[in-house]
């Protein structure tokens, strides 16, 4: 039972037929169209065609307030809200040279983390369900409910929150909040255990993804891949270490990566970087101070003339929102730089002469979420 | 009492064949029930709650729904062949249930002596009909189902044969009945556990059960539906009633599966600890096997495509050559002596 490393097609023959994965298509997730250029079931060529959830989240800023823009933040990669609300914020903030009280930042933190391990509990569960295996998706969506629960009580939102604002966050978060957080943490820990019995250390799943969709750094750099991509082709790249923002620089946690580069360690980092968020809460509900959640924010903002970016780790990769001002009350430009997009560009280079599942396989690896790749 | 005494047997068989109708069709409904059911049990929800109790009048909704559907028959596809394949996969199901024997004296009116020839005669043309299927839609997807759904059943068919072909020569027969009467009152009277004609007679069984998932196009070898690859393989284009029959198929294809492990490992109607052997026994086997088939399902993701075909050329195959030429030696052993 040896799964060819490489490509058996051989000499591709002159039959080749196209074939449309997606727009509606049960693994593209969404409304992702992938041209396929097919030799029997060998793909030899994959042309990505975004373009069919486009909102025009980025020109939609310039019609808006900075306030405004806010909630649009949120819409982009609607599993992972936080970390894109949070660069929108932070990037105002740096603008505005605001002060962000320090209760606020952990909050920021708790928050942020546990949308992480939401977003990467979603992401396992899709990816399991795009091999063939559908309980796990439900068992992770039973775990995601709890974490939904806890920030809903806190942000008044289950998915596309608009909690943090310019100078800290909308509402304080109550004991009951922390304390949930850590019953959240305590229940966590044994059921990652529990899915690398029942999941990970499946034979079937590792047949399936060790030593299929190879990425390696150099093709991670070509096409600016981040996030899990690039830490599965053992690059240690995280924002939150290598550029830190907010107050990750005071937590210790490390950055799970694996030296393969296929699909198999892609799907490992996902799984230990929901350890190392576990560990993050756990610190941070230790050591949250009290305190003001808001700092002082003027009545009408006008940011200064200029270009400021503020870059977060989303749960997909690095995400860099990018505003320029001229020095109305709206922006002159929104940019959003989103990992999702970057991850697909390299499916067209890396999926060439892989077999049909094996290309489903490596497109659940690198986690796509098409609102995120159209904007 | 003379009158009618010529037309007992065609009564009898009449009855018999209205019967195994009824079965399979009430089963078809019912296992879909079940694997709902199951997979809820599973997935910690209460899976299908809101047509009768419990979802019991489920089935009855459903194909309810699916006969009030049109069928459509996409244009460009070959509208005969189209019509005929699910026509196709659910006629010699029948067919193979109408020989397995459920108890001593229930079973097929003629005493068909060579009743394993006809389950997998019939049992093969299940494969053609979804490659029929697959072809006519004229859907690119489809097509590959259809390719995959070919070339899979032929490497599994192999291994199962070869594995019932060793149950052959340590039953000397046939007539399915017969192989169940052999396999005496007590469990380990079962050719499972016939150890001393053949050592490795419980690795037969798990052959035969894993050669069956791949015919019955079950998960993990569902690859001609592979619903996250395919869209829904060979039956993308069907609708309604038509997609309705190829589940039904399906289900059925399973019920004659199980039921042929049962008869030929698990000794049939006979009674695992000598007491009330009867039809009871046979369902009680039938539908442990059934429920281990539904618990697999949503239990393991689904093989990739070459994993498959290896396991069965690299693994299986061997094996099960192994296994015949151990129960030949054995056979043969008390020659030497």
């Amino acid at each position: 039972m040896i799964a060819p490393k490489e490509s058996t097609a051989g000499t591709p023959s002159n039959e080749t037929f196209t074939l449309n994965l997606g727009p509606q298509h049960p693994a593209t997730h969404g409304v992702l169209r992938v041209k396929l250029t097919m030799d029997g079931e060998y793909i030899t060529r994959a042309e990505p065609v975004p373009g069919y959830i486009h909102r025009m989240h980025e020109k939609m800023g310039e019609n808006r307030t900075w306030a405004q823009y806010l909630p649009n933040t949120s819409r982009v990669d609607y599993l992972s809200a936080m970390t894109y609300t949070h660069a929108y914020v932070g990037a105002v903030e740096r603008a505005l040279k605001l002060e962000v009280p320090l209760r606020a930042e952990f909050i920021r933190v708790i928050t942020s983390e546990l949308n992480r391990i939401s977003s990467h509990l979603v992401g396992w569960g899709a990816f399991v369900m795009d091999l063939g295996g559908f309980t796990p998706i439900l068992y992770a969506f039973d775990d995601r409910e709890k974490i939904l629960d806890l920030l809903e009580a806190v942000t008044g939102s289950r998915l596309t929150y608009c909690y943090y604002r310019f100078g800290g966050v909308v509402a304080d978060v109550d004991t009951a909040f922390l304390e949930g957080c850590k019953a959240f943490v305590k229940h966590m820990r044994p059921r990652l255990d529990f899915y690398r019995a029942l999941v990970t250390d499946n034979i079937i799943l590792r047949k399936r993804l060790e030593g299929i969709g190879m990425v390696s750094a150099e093709m991670c750099r070509r096409y600016g891949a981040c996030g899990p991509v690039l830490r599965g082709s053992d690059v240690a790249y995280d924002v939150r270490k290598n550029e830190p923002y907010s107050i990750y620089n005071q937590f210790d946690f490390d950055i799970p990566h694996y030296p393969q580069g296929d699909s198999m360690a892609r799907y490992n980092v996902r799984m230990d970087e929901i350890e190392q968020s576990l560990r993050i809460i756990d610190q941070a509900v230790a050591k949250i101070p009290e305190g003001p959640i808001m700092g002082k924010v003027p009545r009408v903002l006008k940011l200064p003339v200029g270009d400021f970016c503020y870059a977060t780790e989303a749960a997909r990769g690095r995400l860099l929102v990018r505003v320029s001002s001229d020095g109305k009350d709206t922006p002159y430009r929104v940019r959003l730089r989103t990992p999702c997009f970057c991850n697909l560009s390299l499916f067209e280079e890396a999926s060439k002469g892989m077999l049909l599942p094996d290309a489903i396989a490596f497109m659940g690896s690198l986690d796509l979420v098409i609102p995120d790749i159209d904007r | 009492m003379s009158f009618f005494e010529p037309y007992l047997p065609a009564v009898r068989l009449l009855i018999f064949l209205v019967g195994t109708v009824a079965f399979v069709g009430l089963n078809a409904a019912y296992l879909v029930w079940v694997e709902r059911k199951g997979a809820g049990r599973f997935q910690r929800r209460p899976g299908p709650m809101e047509v009768g109790p419990q979802g019991l009048l489920q089935p009855l909704a459903d194909g309810l729904k699916l006969m009030s559907k049109q069928l459509i028959v996409p244009p460009g596809a070959d509208a005969t062949l189209f019509r005929l394949a699910p026509a196709m996969v659910i006629a010699p199901a029948l067919m193979c249930l109408a020989t397995i024997p459920y108890s001593e004296s229930l079973l097929a009116p003629r005493n068909l002596n060579i009743g394993l020839i006809m389950v997998f005669a019939f049992g093969s043309i299940n494969v053609m009909a979804i490659m029929l299927g697959g072809w006519a839609s004229r859907n690119k997807y489809a097509i590959i189902s259809a390719a995959r759904v070919v070339s899979q059943n032929v490497a599994y068919e192999i291994p199962m044969l070869l594995v019932v072909i060793t149950i052959l020569m340590v039953t000397g027969t046939m007539n399915l009945n017969d192989i169940v009467k052999q396999q005496g009152p007590y469990f380990w009277d079962w050719n499972l556990f016939r150890v001393w004609e053949n050592p490795l007679m419980p690795v037969t069984f798990v052959i035969f059960f894993i050669c069956m998932l791949a015919e019955t196009n079950r998960a993990p070898f569902d690859m001609a539906e592979a619903e996250s690859e395919l869209v829904a393989g060979a039956f993308t284009e069907y609708a309604g009633m038509g997609f309705g029959v190829f589940f039904m198929g399906e289900y059925a294809n399973i019920l004659v599966g199980c039921s042929l492990a049962t008869v030929l490992f698990l000794g049939g109607w006979q009674s695992p600890i000598g007491l009330f052997p009867g039809v009871w026994w046979f369902f009680l086997k039938l539908y442990a096997l059934v429920f281990t088939v539904v618990w697999i399902r949503w239990t393991f993701p689904r093989t990739q495509f070459y994993g498959l075909l290896n396991l069965s050329w690299k693994i299986l195959i061997p094996i099960s050559l192994v296994t015949l030429l151990l129960t030949a030696v054995v056979m043969k052993l008390p020659l030497l002596f």
